[in-house]
């Protein structure tokens, strides 16, 4: 049930924001059209923080309660946050070869992205290390704690040095009208798309948990 | 509190003992780690101030090697004859275990250091061994190993062993390496404390998280 009301709400709010984003709102007068990409880049941007904090949380609810269903939970929501960090990096990179020139620079917030993202990428490579469940919970959480709280460190670590990235502009009155309701649809829009991901995600986790049970006690019974 | 610190002195100095008596590990690391400043001669041939631009940064390459090397093998020993159910079993808290086995391999690290930094010295002909440079890679080193130690104990317990503790170690420490590499550059391009503060702050931030978190969520690592 909560799978369909999010698809729903999900699907009408995508198309509100591609409209908004296509049609409604207006070019950006110095970079153009390859502007439009940061209403898709920030919220992306966003929730990657977001489903990586989810995961920070709920690895510290189950390594205090053992409960798997909080894995499931952080397991599914890192899963997704993936997925968002390469969206960052690639919407960033095609946004950056025309204005910039380059793909790519090791900039402040372009590097902590990157390394946030190969902390998550470790995180289910090490999982996938791990035969036994329990085990695979508890190092899991393990990593998601250490993980998030080393993003904010690269963060400021560089940025002692000078940074290129456009500041946000959001919360100092930088943005257009229009463009500032665009964003924050595109953001709320990305936020009802991760948690109909999460439900998936969460679903597939707890029905592999299930049969992985089952298989056990029928393996029990036979013997 | 006083029962803690003798069961982590004893740990620690169990290790080291342990570790003089074979030499194992010691030797081939630290031969690793001139290797690493070898293939770093031949991979970069340049002049003096090239040299000089580069040589925090392969100090800290050949750190970082060297001590995913040493990690490695904080906990391999303890899995032999059921070492670490032996250790377990101990009337100390977990939190003294993990303070041990901090200290062993940091003493480890020191020694690496040791040799690794007048080495480099001597080859490039780089002012290296300078007291600043050694305050900053001695608090460097203790993030780098509260770190290292955790994910150690993590990756025995995993079947891929040695293949999972670069993977996480890496990621997680590159702040320590970004802030000892801008700021040993800063000062051989001549710098003072003044300009450097900055990336010492943030070396002693990192020290303090990552060495209290993983204080306080070493139990559930070796838990079994």
């Amino acid at each position: 049930m909560r799978t369909k009301i999010a698809l729903a709400l999900g699907g009408v709010l995508m198309v509100v924001a591609l409209v908004m984003v296509f049609i409604v709102v207006p070019t950006e007068a110095t970079m153009g059209n390859i502007q439009r990409i940061f209403y898709f880049h920030v919220p992306v941007a966003w929730n990657a923080f977001f489903s990586f904090g989810v995961t920070f949380g709920f690895s510290i609810a189950y390594l205090k309660t053992r409960n798997p269903k909080y894995d499931f939970i952080a397991e599914s929501s890192a899963r997704i946050g993936i997925v968002f960090t390469t969206l960052i990096l690639l919407t960033g990179m095609i946004w950056a070869k025309p204005i910039w020139g380059v793909w790519w620079t090791w900039d402040a917030r372009l590097t902590s992205s990157f390394v946030m993202w190969l902390v998550y990428i470790a995180y289910f490579i090490v999982r996938s290390f791990i035969t036994e469940e329990e085990r695979r919970y508890r190092f899991g959480s393990i990593i998601g704690i250490l993980g998030f709280l080393s993003v904010p460190i690269v963060a400021i670590s560089i940025q002692l040095a000078p940074t290129t990235h456009p500041k946000a502009m959001i919360f100092n009155d930088g943005l257009h009208g229009t463009m500032l309701a665009t964003l924050l649809i595109s953001i709320f829009a990305m936020f009802v798309v991760y948690f109909l991901f999460v439900f998936l995600q969460y679903d597939n986790c707890k029905d592999a948990y299930e049969i992985a049970q089952l298989k056990k006690k029928l393996l029990k019974e036979s013997e | 509190m006083k029962t803690f610190w003798k069961a982590a002195f004893a740990i620690a100095k169990k290790d080291i003992l342990l570790e003089l008596r074979s030499k194992e590990i010691i030797s081939s690391v630290l031969l690793f780690a001139v290797l690493t400043l070898v293939i770093f001669h031949f991979a970069f041939t340049a002049d003096h101030e090239t040299m000089t631009q580069i040589a925090p940064g392969m100090l800290w390459v050949a750190f970082s090697f060297s001590g995913i090397l040493s990690l490695n093998r904080a906990f391999i020993p303890e899995k032999e004859d059921n070492c670490m159910e032996g250790l377990l079993s101990c009337p100390v808290g977990r939190e003294a275990i993990y303070m041990g086995k901090c200290l062993g391999s940091f003493i480890f690290m020191l020694i690496v250091e040791a040799v690794v930094i007048p080495v480099c010295a001597m080859l490039f002909n780089v002012d290296v061994f300078n007291p600043m440079i050694i305050f900053i890679t001695l608090l460097a080193t203790i993030g780098f190993v509260s770190v290292g130690i955790i994910f150690s104990a993590l990756s025995v317990n995993t079947r891929a062993r040695e293949m999972v503790l670069p993977i996480l170690f890496l990621p997680i420490i590159v702040p320590i390496i970004i802030c000892a590499v801008s700021s040993s550059s800063a000062i051989l391009a001549g710098g003072t404390f003044e300009d450097i503060k900055q990336f010492l702050l943030i070396i002693v931030a990192f020290d303090v998280i990552f060495f209290t978190v993983p204080l306080m969520i070493f139990k559930y690592v070796v838990e079994e």
